[in-house]
């Protein structure tokens, strides 16, 4: 048997974790390195594999297999499309500069010293998330992808009710009870929707008689697996209903403000881009694959929910005080755009939602990670306490300036290419519904503007006018993001090239074709 | 003599000792009205192996017996380090474990 | 080739924006030479096409495929032809002499560098817009020249009123931009392309209806870009940018790109009429909507500001006209780009000089102190009039000829529309240079309580503004004779005479009467009587115009408050109902939980009982069931 690369590369953070939790508590600071060490070398391995990925090869590559419960038929089973490797790719990717962004979040701070802040569990906790998160995108066997799905929810819990914004950590009885509220909030919403999904995973087993989503899929496509209709829903219903909690989807979505305006800004990042990233995933690779027909019996009602989510995140943002909780509005309407991609069921909106999951994880990081840097400065999270930023802090203001472009989709950024190939391909399919969701590009550039607006521009308020600009450390999380957001908006073909081949096997899953142009069919 | 009569004395004697678990507060009375029952099981068994004609009744109470020991030596250390703790025998003043 | 042209000023942006201080003593200068050398490569690749035949002018280059997916193709490629060449010239021409007066204009500005970073991005985008060979690259262009506005009005981002007038234009533009994606997407349905070649070529395959789609979808774009009713509103408050930015931007180039929209889509438009109709009746109501808005406004670069509308409107008339009109549409372009942008130069100068007072009531004979902006501004002025032999006197009485060739009902009242415009035109334009340059002097101290002290303007300021009105003063002259500019555009616009009811000598005849009836009104009452240095209080219709008719008060009420009101709502309703529902939920299982745990009260005997109760009713159940 060849090297297991699947493995080794959910396994290095794993490792990392423990490694980064066994340091003594007095050397923090070789925590650190060591962790980003972990995280870096998982970017390598998530290269390697990505290069080994061949785009026009089988549909799962690199796959291991070994017996696990086989009393339960659950087997050890990786294998990644391009899809997968796509989101293998962005998790260790934003990694490093969550590590880096986060590099003093969980230092004790200095005015309560009794208070400890374990500086070496928040960064073990942050591998440990990736480690899970990376196994759950190769997983091909739905029992093993359900337990790390859940298991992740434990290391966030932790991460978003341990480790609040400096400015408010410890210094602040409701601070810190709004803080486990969240935490709480995030963990049993998450739960309820694992709890459902499990019931489903298991009827799927007294069905199927086996986990294996590829032996299922090709059961389910060559007839040999029947299902009664309402089985199917049922089961459908039940997985969705947990990738919905997850993603959010509107009305599913109200944990999300309160744990991403809770959280430090890279937790809030990993949340969003990385964590949600395994809702949307898992409506592409379980809803579509195994359920293609009550997928489709759902299509018209997801539709809806996306096209609620989008208007209703914009139009919310736009109402935010707390700039982080805008951020996390403005997620849930992209968050609309994805799913409804997804749900088009056509290549462009199926590519474009793949595209937008990458893209999207590279413009949140950037602009919350901003913010970040904006909040750690002033101490505040509330977007009146700011104003002039500007003036004070050009650099600063610049990058928030480009990550709020890249969030409202400017053409040569890279969320473009995808929310185009989403709205196109919803178009394609549901005129209706493309035009609705397009006024969600106003929105967008209303909320970010105004954002922009009040923080940055404007006389300078006293209480900003000494915030220094971007240190180096932040400089380096910052410019590379921003290189790559113009990087894929320019030239997405290398991620298109990967996405293509799975977007088609799935299109064939679900035995849909894309609409004839007029003028073609005419013919 | 009619072995179901041994039943019903079975019957009556399992009665007391659970009415003795339940009403009474002394750990050592609770212990030993679980004996009574116990052995209200043990007279059930040894009847019905007699009504059936086989033994496996008989060897069901010899097991209950053993395990009725081990229970005593166990409880009677547990009671033992509750009253020294708690210079007590109730079992009322026992409540930490609840929620 | 291509790629050069845009590459050139793109390499500016990005190395001046991310440059740093080092560059602050030399950023200027590098701005504008790469916007020297983007003209540069324009003049070569011009003379490259007069070199060939008419037919064979056009040039392709493909550069790479953008968007590779199933289905779907979007290539970053670029067409060069007669329409774009005259763009890219004009665009890089003005572009570089308003990159040289800047020079001067934001010397004092300490963020200068900055400045021309942001201008070179505004360059590569435009050029971009009207190089590229299909609509979806035209689109990044089109947003490109969106943010690069953005930037710009917002240039001065410490006045809170510049921030809002920046982040106004860019929202106002989006609806148009809403308007372009939509239409892209149609084209996608419809022909499953979206390059121009494939799309114009097969609009003969589809119905009326979807063309008529497309083609309103397009003009809502326009409408954004170009600042046409009803999405006008942001050009007025644009003009908190510096003033070389006004010339260039809100002037000359980026608001015409909806005229060039229109005019290169032109094959959808002739074969959808309903659409051509609604974009006549745009550009009409616009010229007359921007005229009568410019005749009320006492800030000198709003007046002007109303006045491009105005002018757009006519561009945007002729656009609709089809074949008949696009050539003139794209002459009056050109020649406003010139006269225009020399007279928002000519207004930047002045406000130099004037403690950058906007206010044209507080300005008055001026023309002793600033001669050459006096003259060039009066050559700009006797341009935009129509002053016979002047450029646009030739551009816009062929418009006004091909209004009335429309024929039918339509051409007589789009024609009449047009002399109308014509005539405000010449009375705001009037009012403007007399209250400006002469009467008396009503200069008042500034905030600051300094007097005062209007001077000429260096060298790198006058130089840009003669040249300017060189071709104001030229340009049309040059175009017309011989028809020289509609040969030149035939092959890619083609063209129609109409049949007009009326003969030229007529409409120019009509034109020269209501020219100097609007001259003689404005002097009437500008040039006889003292201007009074506090605006009387004014007709209806004139506080209506100071006001832009009631547009921004429109939007304020509905748009504004009314979202304001929907997303404080909405807010409530997301803490309140949807996040209730889920949090109710959760305190009834809790409630429910707290009265269970009752149950587990500690005390060894009640759990016994509820053991003995429980195992009684199995043992209860079991013999029922035994029972049955």
């Amino acid at each position: 048997m060849s090297f297991p690369l699947l493995t080794a590369t959910a396994a290095l953070p794993a490792v990392g974790a423990i490694a980064t939790a066994a340091v003594p508590a007095a050397r923090r600071t070789a925590a650190k390195w060591l962790a980003l060490f972990f995280s870096l070398a998982t970017l390598v391995l998530a290269v390697v594999v990505a290069v080994r990925f061949d785009p026009d090869g089988d549909r799962y590559q690199l796959t291991e297999s070994r017996a696990w419960i086989s009393d339960f038929g659950v087997r050890y089973e990786l294998g990644v499309d391009g899809i997968g490797v796509a989101l293998i790719a962005l998790t260790a990717l934003l990694i490093p500069f969550i590590i880096l962004a986060g590099w003093h979040d969980a230092d004790p701070l200095e005015t309560k010293s009794s208070r400890w802040r374990p500086t070496q569990g928040f960064f073990a906790l942050i591998l440990a998330v990736e480690a899970m998160v990376i196994i759950s995108f190769e997983a091909t066997d739905v029992f093993l992808f359900y337990i790390f799905f859940e298991a992740m929810l434990i290391p966030m819990y932790f991460l978003i009710g341990g480790f609040g914004d400096r400015a408010h950590a410890g210094s602040d009885e409701k601070a810190s009870a709004q803080r486990s509220y969240a935490a709480v909030k995030f963990l049993l919403y998450n739960l309820v929707g694992g709890l459902i999904m499990l019931a489903a995973v298991i009827g799927l087993y007294v069905v199927a008689g086996n986990f294996s989503l590829q032996e299922i899929a090709e059961a389910r496509a060559n007839g040999s697996l029947d299902m009664a209709t309402n089985t199917e829903r049922l089961l459908f219903l039940g997985f969705f209903f947990a990738f919905a909690v997850k993603a959010p989807l509107w009305p599913l979505h109200t944990w999300l403000p309160n744990a991403m305006g809770e959280a430090t800004a890279p937790v809030a990042v990993l949340i969003t881009a990385v964590v949600d990233k395994g809702g949307t995933f898992a409506m592409l690779r379980f809803c579509l694959q195994l359920f293609p027909e009550a997928s489709k019996w759902a299509t018209p009602a997801i539709l809806v929910l996306a096209l609620i989510s989008i208007i209703y995140g914009a139009l919310l943002a736009v109402g935010q005080r707390d700039i982080k909780r805008l951020v996390a509005y403005a997620s849930i309407s992209h968050f609309g755009f994805i799913i409804l991609g997804i749900f088009a069921m056509t290549s462009q909106g199926q590519s474009g939602a793949t595209l937008y999951m990458v893209n999207h994880g590279l413009s949140t990081a950037a602009l919350m990670l901003v913010a970040g840097f904006l909040i750690s400065r002033r101490g505040s999270r509330l977007i009146a306490d700011y104003g002039g930023v500007q003036k004070v802090a050009p650099v600063l203001a610049g990058t928030f300036l480009i990550g709020g472009l890249a969030t409202l989709s400017l053409p040569g950024l890279a969320p473009f290419v995808s929310e185009f190939l989403v709205l196109v391909g919803t178009f394609a399919r549901y005129p209706a519904v493309g035009i609705i969701a397009t006024f969600g590009i106003v929105l967008a550039a209303l909320y970010t503007l105004v954002l922009y607006q009040r923080t940055m521009t404007g006389p300078v308020k006293p209480e900003v006018a000494s915030m220094p600009d971007l240190k180096v450390r932040e400089l380096a999380v910052v410019a590379p993001l921003i290189a790559l957001l113009i990087v894929l908006g320019v030239y997405p073909k290398p991620v298109t090239e990967l996405v293509n081949p799975a977007v088609k096997h799935t299109m064939s899953d679900v035995q849909k074709k894309d609409p004839k142009p007029e003028v073609e069919a005419a013919k | 003599m009619n072995p179901v009569n041994y039943l019903y004395l079975a019957a009556l004697l399992f009665a007391i000792g659970a009415t003795g678990v339940l009403i009474r507060r002394n750990v050592i009375v609770v212990f030993m009205c679980v004996e009574l029952m116990l052995n209200a099981c043990n007279l059930a068994f040894v009847a019905f192996a007699r009504l059936h004609g086989n033994l496996d009744g008989q060897i069901i109470a010899f097991f209950t017996m053993v395990v009725a020991a081990a229970e005593v030596v166990v409880g009677l250390a547990i009671i033992v380090s509750l009253f020294r703790s708690r210079h007590s025998a109730s079992v009322d003043d026992a409540s930490l474990m609840k929620l | 080739m291509i790629a050069l042209l845009v590459a050139a000023p793109l390499l500016g942006a990005a190395v001046l924006l991310c440059g740093g201080r080092r560059l602050d003593r030399v950023g200027h200068w590098l701005g504008t030479a790469l916007a020297a050398v983007s003209f540069v490569i324009g003049l070569v690749l011009f003379t490259d096409m007069l070199g060939k035949g008419a037919e064979d002018r056009t040039l392709n280059q493909h550069l790479f495929s953008w968007i590779p997916v199933e289905g779907f193709q979007a290539d970053v490629a670029f067409q060069l032809d007669q329409l774009s060449v005259t763009f890219v010239l004009l665009i890089s021409g003005v572009g570089t002499l308003i990159h040289l007066y800047s020079i001067g204009y934001m010397e004092h500005d300490e963020r200068r560098r900055r400045f021309f970073g942001y201008l070179n991005l505004f360059l590569a985008a435009m050029l971009l817009l009207v190089l590229a060979d299909n609509y979806l690259l035209l689109y990044v262009g089109w947003e490109g020249v969106g943010l690069a506005s953005y930037l710009l009005i917002g240039f001065w981002q410490h006045k809170p009123s510049a921030a809002t007038a920046a982040k106004k234009a860019f929202l106002v533009n989006r609806v148009g931009d809403m308007g372009l994606s939509i239409a892209i997407m149609l084209m996608f349905t419809t022909f499953g392309t979206f390059a121009f070649g494939d799309v114009l070529e097969a609009t003969g395959e589809t119905g009326e209806g979807k063309l008529t789609a497309i083609g309103l979808m397009l003009l809502l774009a326009a409408c954004g870009k170009s600042a046409q009713v009803p999405l006008q509103s942001w050009l007025g408050d644009a003009m908190e940018g510096p003033t070389p930015v006004s010339a260039l931007i809100h002037a000359a180039t980026m608001v015409t790109a909806g005229v060039y929209l229109i005019v290169r889509s032109g094959e959808i438009f002739n074969a959808a009429p309903d659409a051509q109709l609604a974009v006549t009746v745009v550009g009409a109501v616009t010229l007359l909507f921007g005229a009568i808005v410019g005749c009320a406004k006492d800030d000198i670069k709003k007046a002007l500001a109303g006045s491009t509308m105005s002018q757009i409107g006519y561009m945007i008339l002729a656009a609709g006209l089809g074949p008949i009109g696009y050539v003139f549409a794209i002459m009056h372009l050109v020649t406003h780009g010139f006269f225009k942008a020399g007279l928002f130069l000519g207004a930047g100068s002045v406000m130099h000089g004037m403690n950058d007072e906007v206010d044209m009531r507080k300005y008055g004979g001026l023309r002793k102190y600033m001669p050459v902006t006096f003259v060039t501004f009066g050559l700009g002025y006797l341009a935009i009039i129509g002053f016979p032999g002047l450029s646009g006197f030739f551009s816009k009485d062929k418009i006004i000829e091909a209004a009335f060739a429309k024929g039918g009902t339509e051409g007589w009242i789009l024609g009449s529309v047009a002399l109308l415009g014509a005539a405000i035109t010449a009375y705001y334009m009037t009012r403007v240079m007399i209250m400006t340059f002469f009467g008396e002097k009503r200069w008042e101290p500034d905030a600051e309580g300094k007097q005062p002290h209007p001077h000429e303007s260096p060298k790198s300021m006058t130089i840009p503004m003669i040249l300017l009105a060189v071709g104001s003063v030229c340009a049309g002259g040059f175009f017309s004779i011989g028809d020289r500019f509609m040969h030149w555009l035939e092959p890619v616009t083609h063209h129609d005479h109409g049949d007009s009811p009326l003969s030229a000598a007529t409409v120019t005849g009509a034109t020269m009467v209501v020219l100097v009836i609007g001259v003689t009104l404005a002097w009437l009452q500008y040039g006889r009587r003292p201007v009074p240095s506090v605006a009387p209080r004014g007709s209806l219709l004139t506080r209506a115009a100071r006001r832009d008719l009631l547009q921004d008060d429109f939007n304020h009420v509905v748009l504004v408050r009314g979202g304001e009101h929907l997303t404080r709502s909405l807010v409530y309703v997301d803490h309140t109902l949807v996040d209730g529902v889920v949090n109710g939920t959760a305190a009834s299982v809790g409630g429910l939980s707290g009265r269970l745990r009752k149950l587990q009260n500690g005390f060894a005997r009640s759990y016994a009982v509820s053991m003995f109760g429980g195992v009684a009713v199995l043992i209860a159940a079991t013999l029922l069931m035994r029972a049955v």
